[in-house]
């Protein structure tokens, strides 16, 4: 009975500060997610579930050849067959798995690259600032599609070039954000006393400065994986992306496009080559809105000027 | 003047990316061409013939005043195999893209006609209904075929307007003999496509850039004065907001250039992007190096027109600090 009796302000303003922690904050921003935000969400889930769990939800194997070409909708094949008589529902899911993949993939090398050179031409800002600049506004003065056509003619298309050739090439844009952003922050007192405290560049790039700029990476990491898609998906139509016999989006609709011509007869088969290039662009909306509202909750950013 | 130069280095060291890929080649180009049985003498012909055996520095000098020149080589494809055949089927380069080259332009100038003036009244009347129903919509749908692959919105289009309801065809072949309405017909799917992919971004750069101007403190101070609507938006609004639209157009032009690539693909348009995706199957480099230059090259320039409108319409960047 005394504790409600002596009231102390400081214990109370101690309860209301108490930090929340990272799960609890979760919690917060999620419960004041926009609608399109959890819709973003939930369809990013449902792809990385399938991407992961790709053999055990598809109900064929990625390359296995059924006797039926072209094959109609259902009877065994929710989407039919493709030219080949493989099933399209599976390839499907397995393409998640792959264009996902090799995106990440190459959206992450980029990453690295550019944020750590980033970083350093922030910290020097002498000759190697200059050198690394001037290199990259050239590279980003060039159409990426173009130098990626280039390269993969060069070097030949396969996949492990493709991901390597877009991850330098898209490092470019991690670059000048991250040194942008970095000239900021190295000429903070936080970043002098880690220098004077005698840490290694790795320790001040990766455990001082990263964590500050994360954000603006972060955002720039979804706009530019939406890019990666959009660049490997163009290629891959052109048939000098992903390689067969990987299944992907975007050759599927190269593969199945003759379909749209039987449009008239059977409806069914005019979308099917539509249903892998809907599954890009669903996607891709899908980053746009979980991105935006990221932005939104970062920078408190007010909807009037978006 | 400073920016210019910038633009000129560019396309310099893109010059030399692109004729370094000669060098990175895995073998040699005249192993590649003759085959792994030619003999020895052969070979030698052939490099002596292409000028391999002269040092890199000097091929590169020799190629880029040959391309001043307007002369990009001859064509590896139809190059005859058999060794003292002189009837050779190789085509000049310059042969070969002029003509697509004019059928591209065409293609991406028609869209643009179409694209530029279609989605600068959308973009500013959402600009102007903010929030309304109308400019939630337009938002939304300029979000959706932004978010969509080229192909998607080209194969779209061909299933309603070609296949379901065939008022266009599907291929659009044109040749020299072609008239314009002829030509206009044909390639009305594919500049559809390309004007709806440009458009969504167009729409949407236009829409913030004059969101932006009119929430700035002059228009308040002509709204406050009585202006009308009207006047607000075109005495007060429009002049400042021409730089940024103008650069809109010139960014998105580049861009409606490099989706060309791909939708002169779907459509089978022989335009300067599907002669480089044909070239990149057959490993045809001096096509290749041919049509990354032009594009490069075009995209380099409008980037830089870009600058210069930002640069000339706003007088205090002329007298840099």
């Amino acid at each position: 009975m005394s504790e409600n009796l002596s009231y102390s302000a400081k214990s109370e303003v101690a309860n209301l500060i108490k930090r929340r922690t990272r799960l609890e904050r979760l919690k917060i921003a999620l419960s004041k997610a926009p609608i399109s935000a959890w819709f973003g969400m939930i369809v990013l889930f449902i792809y990385f579930f399938a991407a992961i769990f790709a053999p055990f939800i598809a109900p064929h194997g990625e390359a296995e050849i059924f006797p039926v070409a072209y094959a109609p909708w259902g009877d065994g094949h929710i989407f039919g067959t493709d030219q080949i008589g493989r099933d399209i529902f599976s390839r499907i899911i397995y393409a998640a798995r792959n264009t996902i993949g090799i995106c990440l993939l190459a959206t992450f090398i980029a990453l690295g690259i550019g944020t750590v050179f980033g970083i350093i031409a922030a910290l020097d800002r002498r000759y190697l600032d200059q050198l690394l600049s001037r290199i990259v506004d050239t590279l980003m003065a060039i159409p990426v599609m173009i130098f990626t056509f280039i390269l993969l003619s060069v070097f030949g298309p396969t996949n492990f070039n493709l991901i390597v050739i877009l991850g330098i090439l898209e490092s470019t844009r991690f670059f000048r954000i991250s040194r942008s952003v970095a000239v900021g922050q190295v000429v903070l007192e936080y970043v002098e006393v880690a220098r004077l405290r005698g840490e290694n560049l790795s320790y001040i790039i990766f455990r001082e400065i990263l964590p500050n700029i994360a954000s603006p990476l972060i955002i720039e990491f979804g706009l530019r994986f939406i890019f990666i898609i959009f660049t490997i998906s163009s290629l891959s139509f052109l048939g000098i992306g992903i390689q067969p016999p990987s299944a992907d989006w975007a050759s599927m609709v190269r593969e199945n496009a003759i379909l749209i011509q039987y449009a008239q007869y059977d409806i069914t088969a005019g979308l099917t080559p539509l249903i892998p290039a809907a599954a890009i662009a669903l996607l891709c909306v899908s980053i746009n809105f979980v991105v935006d509202w990221y932005l939104y909750i970062t920078s408190g950013l007010k909807d009037d000027v978006k | 003047m400073l920016r210019l130069s910038l633009g000129l280095v560019t396309v310099f060291a893109f010059s030399v990316i692109i004729f370094s890929t000669f060098s990175f080649l895995p073998g040699d180009f005249a192993t590649e061409i003759l085959g792994q049985s030619a003999t020895k003498s052969a070979v030698k012909a052939l490099r002596a013939e292409l000028g391999l055996d002269k040092p890199p520095v000097t091929r590169y000098f020799d190629w880029l005043g040959n391309v001043f020149q307007g002369d990009f080589g001859s064509s590896f494809s139809g190059r005859s195999k058999v060794q003292g055949d002189q009837g050779d089927r190789s085509r000049e380069v310059v042969g070969l893209i002029v003509p697509r080259l004019k059928n591209t332009l065409f293609l991406t100038g028609v869209a643009a006609m179409l694209a530029i003036p279609l989605s600068l009244i959308l973009g500013i009347s959402a600009a102007l209904y903010r929030n309304s129903y109308y400019d939630r919509s337009a938002t939304g749908v300029s979000l959706v075929t932004v978010s969509s692959p080229e192909f998607f919105t080209a194969y779209i289009f061909i299933l309603l307007l070609a296949t379901l309801f065939p008022v266009f065809p599907t291929i659009s072949n044109v040749d020299e003999a072609s008239t314009l309405a002829e030509r206009f017909y044909r390639t009305a799917l594919p500049v559809f496509t390309l004007t709806l992919i440009t458009m969504g971004h167009m729409m949407r750069m236009t829409r913030s850039a004059i969101i932006n101007i009119l929430s700035s403190e002059y228009i308040e101070m002509a709204k406050l004065s009585g202006a009308s609507r009207y006047e607000v938006i075109v005495k007060h609004a429009l002049p400042n907001a021409w730089a940024p639209i103008s650069q809109v157009i010139a960014i998105n032009l580049a861009y409606m250039l490099i989706g060309s690539v791909v939708v002169e693909y779907v459509f089978n348009y022989q335009g300067i992007g599907r002669l480089m995706v044909g070239s990149v199957y057959n490993r045809d480099l001096p096509v290749v190096q041919a049509c990354a230059l032009i594009f490069a090259s075009t995209y380099v320039i409008l980037n830089l027109i870009a600058d210069l409108i930002g640069i000339i319409s706003n007088p205090r960047l002329l007298y840099p600090k």
